[in-house]
């Protein structure tokens, strides 16, 4: 079953991004899926913990940790939040020193995916869900990862500060002068959110559309999930980009936040989580790993997060616009792969930071 | 025979060796690394790099804005300031200088924070304020702390207590006879200040504008949460975004470079000027200075000691209590909007909290009584002249002071993330980073406590066939009791504060609290922040409350 990689391959995989963002080289067939067994339960219960590393936003992170642990008594979950891009360097840094803390890891960037699958630090482990329900774009061909978490990264704005009638329709739109100093932004070089962004705003409004946004006396944040605050705060009174899902939770919690779906369309970002090759506590990684992407557990991911899933069966929620309904933008993880430094460097020409 | 042989030999040599090790190793991995090509070769080419690049140069420029402005503020505000409490009959004289020095538990990267509640140009709580009382449009805005001004600010607030302390103790010791003969001539109360008193605070005035122009120079925390919101670096957090993917560890070493460097020559001057000090001593007893009336202007002077400390004490400490119980940190807790949401968020949710505390305060404890211990040591063998070389000892126990924090951070993560000493990933790192950092300070407190001891006491005890250490256990550290307890409390805060090496040295198993809070920043969790950032000043507050009770205690050791 072992394939040669080709160069018609790579050309086929890059025709194929249309499909999904997911094409690495193909290297075996997919491990057999795995069903969440009470032999598996017990031997995670045996060892009795592991750590998750995510850049998802914290509260939410911690609330999926507490719902595991109600599951699954007896296995206690470390959270370990942190911007998508200083977990990807730590995770790097802990590696090369023999390092392994990490079992699960959940990136919102897509293409550390696969780069640690390139450098063989994942292992290959496809949960039962995945494999029966997952459309192939969500899934990686070689059983590596799987997408545990969907969402956008839209334009919104503070509805005590602006009318719903001036607010900014399109990234166009930002560019007017009446938002120089009252936008707020966050980082590609520590989200990973705002990397998959940065990478497909570059491609299709140009870089010129960023020289000139650094240009609005813009507020720089790092985190994806820390524009809604200043948002919610009233700090500023737009942000340009961040996440979807922490906005739509604080609106839903009456704060004053409202989304808004650029007419160029909406970056997409799909955060996929894997099981470490050298996980410490490799059965409550695998554990976990196939819990997450059960419809119980996607489902929870947009009831109480916001999120949107990948997982046909999961539903919607009805305070949010339907996900088929936006103009998004194309993903292509495997183009960030390859150019995140170059993308970080020029973004530092421009912001200065 | 046995009983009387003296491992001192021994136990110093392995204390001057271990010192040796303790600074050498990451400050010659850090020159090492600096020096190296890619290929492996020698090269200077890190430098040309660095000094080529505007985006090293610029945020140079700008950290040396920073510290000279930071410099002059702080003496522009401490030197009146200490001047009123060791100097004059202000009321409340002895509490404000308590207050000065507990600004100083607060450590400067939750200071920048508190500070960001208060003073960002749209949500901070005084601007609100302000545009209630005066009317002004919402998007203008009395403060914008992200800002150059903004950081400068904050820098300063928690930096003025050093040049504080240090004016207020040279005016305390400054013979009153000079400012008597002078007012005996006929000179008025300002003319003496302005030809008697200023002319011999100066020296002091000025250390303390080096040591103010050092702390600004080497701040990481409060940097890293203004000025990237603002839209620029500074030295120190130019050298922590080195450390993003893929890592520099190269150009962070050469970036380092340049900061110790400019810390060596800065310490020298401040030894200079500190040593000339002694001047104004001439010989002879001195009665106590008398304190100069200021009649009508008592008032107006404690009202402006207690405005100057608003701003690193009350104001930021009711800012922080606001927002650990608010929803949102914008808003003015009511009586009906006070929510537990955030204490039980911090305590029962954030599965991080409880593996930081325990690591904080286990790493604290052990800093505290190794780096005591060691310098109890150094400082005894310095004193007492134990060990040939004594004075090399004491230069090296010295030496951390020259290494800022993120720069010893660098230089440790080179040295210890290959064999022999694999050290990173564990608690270890830390602890070496911890000690080293905090050294200076401890052996220069026990340093001039050790002069209070008199030397007759210890060759008694050994005339009496006691080892020099048992001499050193049993005499002289009772008598030293103090002073060790408050070199041990000293170091427990300084531990506790400590972000610019741990950010660097961290794991997710050895996360502290500090590292907590900051990446609990970066996704602008703030009121898991303020729960934090209260427990921790909580904590210091309370193991030095239990140091001093100990203290105060009679001894029980029999003798």
């Amino acid at each position: 079953m072992t394939r040669k990689l080709t160069r018609r391959h790579v050309l086929a995989a890059s025709t194929a991004t249309a499909a999904g963002s997911f094409i690495t080289p193909v290297r075996a067939a997919p491990p057999e899926p795995t069903k969440i067994t009470p032999a598996l339960i017990e031997a995670a219960k045996k060892e009795g913990k592991f750590s998750w590393y995510t850049s998802v936003d914290l509260a939410l992170a911690e609330k999926v940790a507490k719902a595991f642990e109600a599951r699954y008594p007896g296995i206690t979950m470390k959270v370990e939040r942190s911007g998508a891009e200083r977990n990807f360097q730590r995770i790097g840094q802990e590696f090369q020193n023999r390092i392994y803390n990490c079992d699960v890891v959940n990136s919102s960037d897509a293409a550390h995916l696969i780069v640690w699958k390139r450098a063989r630090m994942l292992a290959p482990f496809v949960p039962e869900d995945v494999a029966q329900y997952f459309p192939a774009a969500h899934k990686d061909p070689d059983g590596m990862f799987a997408s545990w978490r969907i969402t956008l990264c839209p334009i919104a704005y503070n509805t005590r500060l602006v009318k719903a009638e001036d607010a900014p329709k399109s990234y166009a739109d930002l560019l007017d002068p009446k938002w120089s100093g009252k936008i707020v932004k966050a980082h590609p070089g520590y989200s990973g959110t705002i990397m998959t962004a940065t990478q497909q705003l570059s491609r299709d409004l140009g870089w010129a559309w960023f020289e000139k946004l650094a240009k609005q006396k813009v507020m720089q944040v790092q985190s994806a999930t820390e524009p809604p605050k200043k948002l919610a705060q009233g700090e500023r009174a737009v942000m340009a980009d961040g996440g979807e899902y922490v906005a739509a939770e604080l609106k839903a919690r009456g704060e004053p936040v409202e989304i808004v779906y650029a007419s160029e369309g909406t970056p997409l970002i799909t955060g996929p989580s894997a099981v470490m090759a050298n996980a410490p506590n490799r059965n409550a990684a695998r554990l976990f790993q196939a819990w997450s992407m059960t419809r119980e557990a996607q489902q929870l991911n947009i009831d109480v997060g916001a999120l949107r899933s990948a997982h046909p069966q999961a539903v919607d929620r009805a305070d949010m616009k339907k996900f088929s309904d936006i103009k998004m933008l194309k993903e292509e993880a495997n183009v960030v792969a390859d150019q995140a430094d170059a993308i970080k460097a020029q973004y530092v020409k421009y912001f200065k930071v | 025979m046995t009983r009387s042989f003296d491992l001192s030999r021994t136990v110093l040599a392995a204390v001057a060796a271990l010192l040796a090790a303790m600074i050498a190793l990451p400050v010659g991995w850090l020159l090492v690394v600096s020096l190296t090509a890619k290929d492996g070769g020698v090269t200077l080419a890190n430098f040309v790099a660095l000094f080529t690049d505007p985006t090293f140069v610029d945020p140079l420029i700008t950290t040396l804005i920073i510290a000279c402005s930071v410099s002059a503020i702080c003496c522009l505000v401490a030197a009146p300031l200490g001047w009123l409490v060791a100097r004059t009959d202000m009321p409340f004289a002895r509490t404000i200088r308590m207050l000065v020095m507990a600004s100083l538990v607060t450590p400067p990267f939750v200071g920048a924070i508190a500070w960001e509640m208060l003073a960002a140009p749209n949500s901070g709580l005084l601007n609100q304020l302000w545009r209630l009382l005066s009317g002004m449009p919402p998007d203008e805005a009395l403060f914008d702390i992200y800002s150059l001004g903004g950081l400068i600010f904050v820098i300063s607030c928690y930096t003025f207590p050093y040049v504080f302390i240090l004016v207020a103790n040279a005016l305390d010791r400054m013979p009153g006879e000079l400012e008597d003969a002078s007012s005996m001539l006929g000179a008025r109360t300002w003319q003496t200040a302005r030809l008697i008193t200023v002319p011999l605070a100066l020296p002091t005035l000025l250390a303390g504008a080096l040591v103010a122009f050092l702390q600004a120079l080497n701040l990481f925390g409060s940097p890293a949460i203004l000025a990237i919101p603002a839209g620029f670096h500074t030295l120190t957090t130019r050298i922590w975004s080195l450390f993003q993917f893929p890592p520099k560890p190269e150009l962070a070493a050469a970036a380092s470079v340049p900061l110790l460097v400019l810390t060596v020559v800065l310490l020298r001057a401040q030894a200079m000027a500190l040593g000339r000090r002694g001047y104004a001593v001439l010989g002879g007893k001195y009665g106590a200075p008398r304190p100069i009336r200021l009649g009508l202007l008592r008032v107006p002077a404690v009202a402006l000691a207690l405005f100057v400390l608003a701003m690193p004490l009350f104001l930021p400490y009711a800012a922080l209590f606001n927002s650990a119980f608010s929803r949102v940190a914008s808003r003015i807790v009511g009586p009906e909007t006070i929510t537990l949401h955030n204490v039980k968020f911090t305590f029962l949710e954030l599965s991080s909290t409880m593996p930081a505390l325990k690591n904080t305060f286990l790493l604290a404890t052990a800093s505290a009584t190794l780096g005591a211990l060691l310098a109890l040591m150094i400082a005894y063998i310095v004193a007492r002249k134990a060990v040939r070389g004594y004075r090399a000892l004491g230069f090296l126990a010295t030496a951390p002071l020259a290494i800022p924090g993120i720069v010893l951070g660098v230089g440790l993560f080179l040295a210890y993330t290959r064999p022999p000493l694999a050290l990173y990933g564990t608690l270890w790192i830390l602890l070496i980073a911890f000690v080293t950092i905090e050294l200076p300070a401890a052996y220069q407190q026990l340093g001039s406590a050790f002069h209070a001891v008199h030397p007759e006491l210890e060759e008694a005890g050994r005339m009496l066939g006691a080892t020099r250490l048992r001499t050193l256990a049993d005499i002289t550290a009772p008598l030293l009791r103090s002073a060790v307890i408050a070199t041990w409390c000293f170091i427990f805060v300084a531990t506790i504060r400590e972000l610019s090496a741990a950010v660097i040295l961290f794991t997710s198993e050895t996360k502290v609290l500090s590292v907590l809070i900051f990446d609990l920043k970066e996704s602008g969790d703030v009121g898991a922040i303020a729960v934090l950032s209260l427990t921790m000043v909580a904590i210091t507050t309370v193991v030095i409350a239990a140091a001093n009770r100990l203290h105060a205690r009679p001894q029980s050791r029999p003798a």
